[in-house]
């Protein structure tokens, strides 16, 4: 449009495969739709590099679809904010548009939970999905000694991906118990109960060691991590590495969501039959809705796309289906919930706050969030408080309250909606 | 009636925090009350900025005065106050704006304010990221910046040296003439004299109270330390400052101590949402453009409001009400509330102790209001 | 990840595979340690997906930005913060 802006009908935030399914199912339905994600692929985290070299043939299916479906897609575009209802306003390659829909439906994903501990900020130290996704885009482990731990069924995964690319997987360590675990493996269909076994075995044959009621309690290393030190509450070991890949399951990316008023519950955006919030004509599906893995957000995203459409019957004769993926989401929270000792990891001293750089110490120094975003400075830095909020709901029980604009950190330029040269300078 | 105070402040915001510290280093037993944590209204939402502003010659010697004491204590600081000198260069971007610099740096000389005038090559010189072509500007070099909610802490924390009580999470609902605070729970404290520092907030506790919100809108970006060295402010502030009626726009830019640059300004009457009014956030940050073009390509982090407490007069109301001479007013501070802070707590204090003030006290009695 | 694309890294050329992201490129320069902490701690990549911000680098003179988003290209500069 002549004042940069993009019209549609609906606009799906996300390229993971919750926005992917939506976008399908909006745009087979007849709506013209555009799809943004800040990334340059599609895909998500958990397809991250499905789109050239498919190792799930599920992921290559979605993809194909996608490409037939019509829908557009706007690449390493970052949605900044809500200006008024029915518009976005995003930010591609540092430039500002604006997104005019009718529909919107959110599909922003979750990120991993850091849990802080004494040297959790040592260089080397990296989330298991976010060391997957850059290992996927290149990062290079061949050779080297890496240590998985924290909790999540993306723990496995990580370390096949790590050993297929040459890392040495020293140890697999999960803090939930191995009771837990087993019972959440046989709960799971059968087929996929199978593949889980399979993959255990394969581990073992490879002389991965896997623990299950263990957890990492410090990290050491001059200027990166040269080993780390970890419990199962009895005994404690010391494991020489050159990366320590550990993160402490999903938590939602709930920002977008919250920024245009959707109402939570149990810190999950709250979304009826239909995955609609409870802003009008605002959708939301997958991860931000309840952690469920990639097959739930699949089915919500159709949904949400069939609903957005106003294609009811569609959308109901899914219902099902996500009720079952319902039952499997419910079981893993409960499978891998986190052990409250956890909370026990960091010390005074150790950096909570990791922009800002403050400690455990000085936030306790406050009795909540707000106080300790105004006079510690924590949370006010450049991740918004996305790593150090997490961590202090865990630790502390702060609850975090509404979030300001951008949704993510924008060029100043990228703030401005409007094109129109009123004050009569010289910028474009 | 439980308890006891000679003065029970409603509001940690700095104003209050500043009130608090003289009335206890004064000998007066004082409570401080607030509903949220310490600086956390307009205090927490403001820029920081020590300035002395010549609106008019009361607003000048408060902010002169207030500026002298907050020089005084800077050596005493701490560190998260971000206390630092970096003066204010108020920018010409013609000859009328220019002719504007040359009044005032007579008026400042006058009043013994150092100024210094610069032309286009010195402007250029001492901020390279202005745009070029700018006439000239005005150098107030010992105005400062610093981070306020840090420095409200530090003010009550002298107050409690003195044995002041601080009490946050509790909402003060009323102020009795009799002396005195009501809760929200309609527990009830006693106190020889209750103070109303609650800024915007003030007419809840003193219906009819002349003060108005007035909302401002501000962007922090990332660290880029040396960007800007001086608190840049366009002359065109004044005239934003000074409009009643109208939404307006003026460039401001301050570089915080730890690197990050905080931008404004806006004013807008009856706005009193905290949303982010997008209409004029692109018309500030154009304004903004207009002046430190590569502004535009900085990372911004986030954006908010806050609401100044504004009088007809411009001029803050610090002293006893014209309804109760038990209920005292410390509010109406506009955009100087963190500049005048230390001289209105000064003045409140020396009416209290009845001791002779260093400047005049009248233009700010709130009785200049009685209806 | 067919051709080699010229990058440089803090002044230095370098080649690297096509299609890899400029964070992947720094740590195979032999670097993990991207940026400095506000108190000077050595800091790298956390998240890998751009939340955590410990990624940041300067491409082609545009400062902070996320370097596990962006995919190198062909006379790319790139500048860590040490």
């Amino acid at each position: 449009m002549a004042d940069g802006s993009i019209s549609c009908e609906v606009a799906v935030v996300g390229g993971g495969p919750a926005g992917l399914a939506a976008a399908c199912t909006a745009a087979e339905s007849g709506r013209r739709v555009v799809l943004l994600d800040e990334s340059p692929w599609l895909g998500g985290q958990i397809w991250r590099g499905e789109q050239n070299a498919a190792a799930h043939p599920h992921a290559s299916a979605w993809f194909a679809r996608f490409d037939r479906s019509g829908a557009k897609v706007l690449a390493r575009s970052t949605v900044i904010s809500s200006p008024a209802p029915g518009s976005l306003l995003a930010e591609q390659d540092g430039e500002g548009f604006q997104v005019k829909w009718d529909r919107l439906i959110l599909a922003t994903g979750a990120r991993e939970l850091f849990l802080p501990f004494p040297g959790w900020t040592l260089p080397g130290v990296m989330g298991p999905g976010g060391l997957q996704s850059l290992i996927k885009n290149g990062w290079p482990v061949s050779g080297q000694r890496v240590v998985v731990a924290g909790s999540g069924p993306l723990l496995l995964a990580v370390a096949d991906t790590l050993r297929k690319h040459g890392a040495n997987v020293r140890m697999i360590a999960e803090q939930a118990s191995w009771s837990s675990v087993i019972r959440f493996g046989l709960g799971l269909a059968a087929h996929t109960s199978k593949l889980l076994q399979a993959a255990l075995l394969k581990l073992r044959l490879l002389g991965i060691q896997n623990r299950y009621g263990a957890w990492p309690v410090s990290a050491e290393g001059k200027d990166r991590i040269q080993m780390v030190t970890l419990t199962d509450g009895a005994e404690t070991w010391k494991l020489d590495c050159d990366l320590l890949a550990c993160g402490f399951g999903l938590v939602p990316n709930l920002e977008l969501a919250m920024a245009l008023g959707c109402e939570l519950k149990d810190g999950f955006v709250r979304v009826n039959d239909l995955q609609a919030t409870s802003i009008p004509n605002v959708f939301c599906a997958g991860e931000p809705t309840g952690i469920g893995g990639a097959d739930c957000a699949l089915v919500e995203g159709q949904i949400a796309g069939y609903a957005s459409a106003e294609f009811k019957a569609q959308a109901e004769r899914l219902f099902a289906k996500r009720r079952s993926w319902h039952t499997f989401r419910t079981a893993l929270a409960e499978a891998f919930a986190l052990r409250p000792v956890l909370k026990n990891l960091a010390t005074n001293e150790t950096i909570i706050c990791r922009c800002e750089d403050v400690s455990l110490g000085r936030l306790r120094q406050c009795t909540h969030w707000r106080e300790a975003k105004l006079h510690s400075r924590c949370g006010m830095g450049a991740c918004q408080g996305r790593v150090c909020g997490a961590a202090a709901k865990f630790i502390l029980g702060w609850e975090p309250e509404s979030i300001r604009p951008p949704v993510l950190p924008a060029r100043v330029g990228s703030l401005i909606s409007s094109r129109s040269e009123k004050s009569g300078g010289h910028f474009r | 009636m439980s308890e006891a105070f000679d003065i029970v402040i409603a509001g940690a915001g700095i104003v209050g925090a500043a009130c608090a510290r003289e009335c206890a280093a004064g000998g007066l037993k004082v409570l401080v009350l607030d509903q949220g944590p310490v600086g956390g209204g307009t205090t927490g939402a403001g820029m920081g900025h020590l300035v002395v502003m010549d609106d008019s010659e009361a607003q000048f010697s408060l902010t002169s005065y207030s500026r002298s004491l907050w020089h005084q204590l800077a050596p005493e600081l701490p560190p998260d106050v971000e206390y630092e000198q970096c003066g204010t260069l108020w920018v010409a971007a013609d000859d009328e704006e220019m002719s504007e610099v040359s009044r005032k740096q007579e008026h400042y000389a006058q009043r013994g304010v150092r100024v210094e005038v610069l032309d286009g090559a010195a402007v250029a010189k001492a901020e390279p990221n202005l745009r070029a072509g700018l006439r000239g500007g005005l150098r107030v070099p010992e105005d400062a910046v610093l981070y306020p909610p840090c420095a409200a802490r530090f003010l009550l924390d002298r107050a409690r040296e003195q044995g002041a009580v601080v009490r946050t999470g509790l909402s003060v609902t009323q102020l009795l003439p009799e002396g005195g605070v009501v809760l929200a729970d309609d527990s009830r404290i006693s106190a020889g004299i209750s103070v109303n520092a609650t800024g915007p907030w003030s007419p809840g506790l003193n219906p009819g109270l002349p003060v108005r919100k007035r909302k401002g809108h501000l962007v922090i970006t990332d660290r880029y330390p040396a960007f800007v060295h001086h608190q840049i402010v366009e002359l065109g502030y004044l005239k934003s400052a000074h409009a009643v009626s109208q939404d307006s726009v003026a460039f401001n830019i301050q570089p915080r101590k730890n690197g990050q640059l905080l931008i404004g300004s806006s004013r807008q009457f009856d706005a009193e949402g905290t949303e982010v009014n997008q209409g004029i956030l692109d018309r500030m940050l154009k304004r903004a453009l207009e002046y430190l073009p590569s502004l535009r390509a900085l990372s911004a982090i986030r954006v908010w409001t806050g609401h100044r407490a504004a009088t007809p007069d411009k001029l803050p109301l610090i002293g006893p009400s014209y309804s109760s001479n038990r209920i005292w007013l410390a509010s109406g501070h506009e955009g100087l509330g963190i500049t005048t802070s230390l001289g209105t707590g000064r003045l409140l204090a020396d009416m209290l102790l009845n001791r002779k003030s260093a400047i005049p006290p009248d233009p700010y009695l709130p009785g200049r209001f009685a209806p | 990840m067919n051709n080699a694309v010229q990058i440089t890294i803090n002044g230095r050329p370098v080649s690297v595979p096509a299609g890899i992201v400029v964070a992947a490129a720094l740590a195979r320069s032999g670097t993990i340690q991207f940026r400095s902490s506000i108190t000077g701690q050595p800091r790298g990549p956390l998240c890998g997906m751009g939340i955590c911000m410990e990624c940041r680098a300067t491409i082609n003179g545009q400062t902070n930005c996320r370097s596990c988003l962006i995919v190198c290209e062909e006379g790319m500069e790139i500048r860590t913060y040490g």
